[in-house]
């Protein structure tokens, strides 16, 4: 395994002046997964269409499989599956036709009932593509992707606008093609997928990468143990002070956000406990008070400031 | 180099998806077969020739025992008007080809700028007896290849095969780059002259069929000759089909919606329509802009498609229409590959 899966260095796109990816670094070795996360705009699908060798990098140097893309494209191609977002395959035929056509485009692949069984799309093979909910869509567009019995599979938001059942679908599928040994780089900015599917994880904002490692290790860096968050009744939060929050025993963080604060904590009972007598003390009503474990998100808020969903 | 070449199994099943993709468009498959066949019909029975209208022509009064003269003729149709003003008022409407003032001599009041009113003076004075029927004896043409429905029909040929090429194929590339299928064969290894050459060879497709149930109506119902012989015939209908095609893709080439496509096509399409002689022969504009008007695909086209089915031509005889068809086909595809956008 000396070749890895793929490999990016110093990776820039420029679109006027806006700098849309800026010198971004990635390395992916064989049989993993990656998530590139981060929010709309940050660069995510600019960088996996670079990959994919549909937009041509200002600088930087991609290696997909051992090759480049100027000296062997068509090999990449037939070792790669791709799904872009918001392609809306031909509706007038059906599942199977669908398949056919792009089963016939590579030089080997795999048996089309094989494909169907694995996307759970066996008994809808008749089906126009024009009668398939969104999941199903979404479903068949994995198959094309894997006709081809790729190495690497590039996945754009596979999930965005899918209902939970519909995403778990997806999960599956992905999980499936991870255990036969295949590797993945997804794009997403929902944490649970990257959670789920991801062994590492590179968050990307403004077109730079802010962190990466293990979701573990990435959201470990923050050095919490729960993140709280609180919103006091109509008014009484004036009375809450930052620095006196911060003071609290355990508390390493606090973030105001319009009436709400959100603090990380590295020692959930001593903070919950110091707050609650703290809230008594100033006079501070309980709308709600919120505890979970820190989230990849949580990481995100953090170094940014702003939300994945914004 | 080899792989600049199509290959085979993809430019199938690629060729099969158009065609499944299309026949199962309802809209699509009125509009390539059933709507040239329908305008084909209503066109053909309109002008295949029989009696020719009768004149519109009005009188003012009594005119004195001339009234009846002109009513009998069945070629006159007559209005008589109380008043001068009302009569006048029908003229300038277009609603009467010739009004009469007076009889013997004859007195009309008309627009000699139209045709109609010239038939209608010409038939007023021979109802009147100022001019004698034999004086005007004719030698009908009825012959086949030589009534208006001869010269239509190969135009109206001409202008569906032109327009279904630049719709069909202009269509379907602008409505598969907007649903990003273009964007997505592109990360296979998909040849992309595979794909450009699908949609010509899935317009041929169509060809067989719509060409096959227009001639057979031409001929048959409408009696127009196909004088030419079967091969001449289905070359030149093929370079047509393909012409337009890689017309249609130039046009699609870089357009990002239907409605970008529809604006283009209408663009390129309708002053063929009205210079390349399907209606009316392009002989009617000024002499001086004949030869650009032969530089058309559809002015081309059309004079071959005359050639061969009124005159009989071979392929030998409509070399310099060949030539300008052949340079449509030629020019535009390779213009198309280098403009070509593909996301």
């Amino acid at each position: 395994m000396s070749v890895p899966a793929l490999r990016a260095t110093g990776l820039v796109k420029r679109f006027g002046d806006l700098t849309a990816v800026d010198g971004l670094e990635l390395e992916l070795a064989r049989g993993m997964c990656l998530a590139l996360l981060g929010p709309n705009g940050a660069g995510k699908t600019t960088t996996i269409e670079m990959l994919e060798g549909l937009t041509r990098p200002d600088a930087g140097e991609i290696e997909i499989l051992g090759r480049t893309w100027s000296t062997d494209a068509e090999g990449i191609r037939e070792r790669i599956g791709v799904q872009l977002q918001e392609t809306r395959l031909q509706e007038k035929v059906t599942v199977l036709e669908t398949l056919r056509l792009f089963r016939s485009f590579y030089r080997d692949g795999r048996d089309l009932a094989e494909v169907l069984e694995v996307v759970g799309l066996t008994d809808k093979r008749d089906a126009r593509v024009e009668t398939l909910s969104g999941g199903q869509h979404q479903r068949l567009s994995l198959a094309c992707a894997l006709v081809s019995r790729p190495e690497l599979l590039f996945l754009d938001e596979p999930t965005t606008g899918l209902d939970p059942q519909a995403r778990r679908r997806v999960w599956e599928i992905v999980a499936g093609f991870k255990q036969e040994g295949g590797t993945v780089l997804l794009t997403t900015h929902y944490m649970d997928e990257a959670e789920r599917l991801a062994d590492d994880v590179v968050i990307i904002d403004a077109g730079k990468i802010i962190a990466k490692g293990s979701p573990a290790a990435v959201i470990g860096s923050l050095h919490a143990e729960s993140i709280v968050e609180l919103h006091p009744r109509d008014g009484t939060g004036d009375r809450l002070v930052d620095s006196a929050l911060l003071a609290l025993r355990g508390v390493s963080e606090v973030r105001r956000e319009g009436s709400a604060f959100t603090l990380v904590v590295t020692d959930t009972q001593a903070s919950v406990g110091a707050l609650l007598g703290h809230l008594t003390d100033v006079g501070v009503e309980l709308e709600s008070l919120q505890t979970h474990s820190p989230t990849l998100e949580d990481v995100f808020v953090a170094l940014t400031g702003k939300h994945l969903r914004e | 180099m080899s792989n600049l070449l199509p290959r085979s199994t993809e430019l199938a099943e690629l060729t099969r998806h158009r065609v499944l993709a299309f026949l199962r468009q309802p809209e699509g498959v009125f509009w390539v077969f059933a709507f040239p066949l329908l305008l084909s019909a209503v066109l053909g029975f309109a002008f295949q020739g029989g009696e020719p209208a009768p004149s519109r022509v009005g009188v003012v009064g009594d005119l004195g025992g001339w009234v009846a003269r002109l009513e009998a003729d069945p070629r006159i149709e007559l209005e008589r008007f109380a008043t001068r003003v009302e009569a006048d008022q029908r003229l300038a409407g277009g609603h009467l080809d010739a009004l009469v003032l007076g009889v013997a001599p004859a007195a009309l009041r008309l627009d000699p700028g139209r045709a109609e009113a010239e038939v209608a003076r010409l038939r007023v004075l021979v109802a009147v007896g100022e001019v004698e029927e034999d004086q005007l004896a004719i030698d009908p043409v009825t012959e086949r290849g030589a009534r208006y429905v001869d010269f239509l029909f190969p135009g109206l040929l001409g202008m569906n095969l032109l327009g279904t090429g630049l719709w069909s194929v202009g269509f379907a590339v602008a409505d598969m780059r907007q649903r990003k299928v273009l964007k997505r064969f592109l990360v296979t290894p998909m040849r992309r002259s595979s794909f450009l050459a699908s949609l010509i060879t899935a317009r041929l497709a169509f060809l067989a069929g719509e060409l096959i149930l227009l001639t057979a109506f031409g001929v048959w119902v409408l009696d127009v000759p196909l004088r030419t012989s079967v091969f001449t015939f289905a070359a030149l209908t093929v370079l047509g089909a393909v012409g337009s095609s890689t017309l249609g893709l130039l046009v699609a080439s870089r357009t990002k919606t239907i409605e970008g496509v529809s604006g283009l096509v209408n663009l390129v399409i309708v002053p063929m329509w009205l210079g390349s002689g399907v209606f009316f022969s392009y002989e009617r504009f000024p002499e001086a802009i004949h030869p650009l008007l032969r530089l058309l695909p559809l002015t081309a086209l059309n004079d071959a498609l005359r050639a061969g089915m009124i005159d009989g031509a071979g392929l030998g005889q409509m070399l310099p229409e060949l030539a300008v068809l052949t340079a449509w086909m030629v020019i535009p595809f390779f213009l198309a590959l280098r403009v070509f956008r593909w996301a």
